[in-house]
């Protein structure tokens, strides 16, 4: 398949990999930080071949994994409201909050209904006028976009039912938020591809400029990922740090700029609440004032009990900050599995919990 | 969940929503973030959404340097 399989070589792949080896001396730990990456590292291997210089760690890049059980708390709260429909991403269902799990209260009857779009979610309120829609907004940059064009077309179908609980969360700021937190030693960031399409390059130069930590945005297919590898220890080796774009077929250095031009008339720029983590500054999406008739955190006076902590023994919030490896968590593959998730990052198929144990732990 | 498809656009309709074609199966996505893609055109496809048009001239770079790998003798 065109774009596809052209990064996919595995004799070419065996010649990057002997030119990391070549050129890679001090020892560096390179981050991924969004979880479709963690999933290509994984599937294909790439931890294990790599030379003992060099350490990939998993980071907080999966939207699932980082929402808050408070959010999916009052997700819940939400979508038990009488005359309500809650609209969702599947990937959202069988994430644990403090008390229980959006797949366990559908089957319980609450109306909760999986799209694949906000347009999906749009044709719901459409269809149910009697109804409430609310839409769970979750996802990183690459995501939002979407959401905030569905905020347009429901003013724009004047859609008086349709509302949005914003969620939305920014990488770079959870980037900055690790170093800060200075837990783990990091030498590189592979930087997520799709959330770059949309910001471009220029949001991560702070990290090279502040933190002096080299990024390289990096495309998903195991070639990209291999030369983002060569490119950031390249970086390391020469005391550089520097944001570069191997993905360069998808990212402009200056995004998407008519869905950045959405972003901004639709959001602003909040703190945000981020499993593992806690909150971070500036780090998420809420509805402008201008859009307050489509925001379901104003629509709704949510009354939810105090969050509880993620389930014992379950180290979510240290693989998320890549402190821990998933084979470092007691319950990886005893207690928890995919089959029977305890925390998020097995939940979620873009977890690294999930993709150590679906591919091997390396 | 930040899952984007190399996909191909095959029809566009008055709603800015296109057929677009990903390994033999077509699929809708709605192109209000890329307006000016145009049939032929190869895009990034997440969550129902085209998010970016791919260069197929940056596409040719990236493998070439890729290529270029080869040639570092042993
Ligand atoms: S293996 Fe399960 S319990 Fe352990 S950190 Fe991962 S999700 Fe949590």
């Amino acid at each position: 398949m065109k774009y596809l399989s052209e990064y996919r070589d595995p004799v070419l792949a065996q010649k990057v990999i002997e030119n990391i080896k070549k050129i890679s001396h001090t020892p560096v730990n390179l981050m991924e930080v969004c979880g479709t990456h963690t999933v290509t590292i994984s599937k294909n291997g790439i931890r294990q071949v790599m030379p003992k210089t060099v350490t990939l760690l998993s980071g907080p890049g999966c939207p699932v994994c980082v929402t808050a059980n408070e959010d999916i708390d009052k997700t819940i709260w939400l979508a038990r409201q009488p005359g309500v429909i809650l609209a969702t991403f599947g990937d959202m269902m069988k994430v644990p909050s403090s008390y229980s799990n959006l797949s366990a209260e559908k089957a319980e009857g609450v109306d909760i209904r999986v799209v694949y779009s906000t347009l999906d979610a749009l044709q719901v309120a459409d269809d149910n006028p009697d109804k409430k829609v609310i839409f769970f907004g979750v996802g990183f940059e690459t995501t939002s976009p979407t959401i905030a064009l569905s905020i347009l077309e429901a003013r724009k179908r004047k859609l008086k039912n349709y509302s949005v609980l914003a969620r939305h969360k920014l990488i770079p700021p959870a980037m900055a938020a690790l170093l800060s937190l200075g837990e783990v030693k990091l030498h590189g960031f592979i930087c997520p591809g799709h959330v770059s399409t949309i910001i471009g390059s220029k949001p991560y130069e702070f990290i090279a400029e502040e933190h002096g930590i080299p990024c390289v945005i990096s495309g998903f297919e195991p070639l990209d990922v291999l030369q983002t590898i060569y490119m950031l220890v390249r970086q390391a080796e020469n005391g550089e740090a520097r944001v570069e774009v191997q993905y360069k077929r998808s990212v402009r250095p200056e995004g998407n700029t008519t869905a950045l031009k959405i972003l901004d008339e639709v959001f602003e720029v909040c703190d945000a609440d981020w499993r593992g983590i806690g909150i971070i500054p500036n780090s998420g999406f809420k509805l402008k004032e201008e859009y307050s008739d489509f925001d379901a955190d104003k629509i709704f006076d949510v009354d939810v009990p105090p969050p509880k902590d993620d389930p014992p023994g379950c180290s979510c919030g240290e693989i998320l900050r890549g402190v821990k490896f998933p084979y470092q968590c007691k319950l990886f593959g005893k207690a928890c599995t995919p089959e029977r998730p305890i925390g998020p990052c097995m939940v979620s198929s873009e977890g690294a919990c999930a993709a150590y144990y679906r591919y091997g732990t390396g | 969940m930040c899952l984007g498809i190399p996909a191909k656009i095959v029809k566009i309709d008055e709603r800015q929503i296109a057929d677009i074609e990903i390994g033999g199966i077509v699929r809708k996505a709605s192109l209000q973030l890329v307006p000016e893609a145009k049939v032929g055109d190869y895009v990034i496809a997440h969550a129902g959404f085209a998010i970016q048009i791919l260069d197929e001239k940056e596409a040719q770079e990236t493998l070439k340097l890729l290529e270029a790998f080869s040639e570092i003798p042993e």
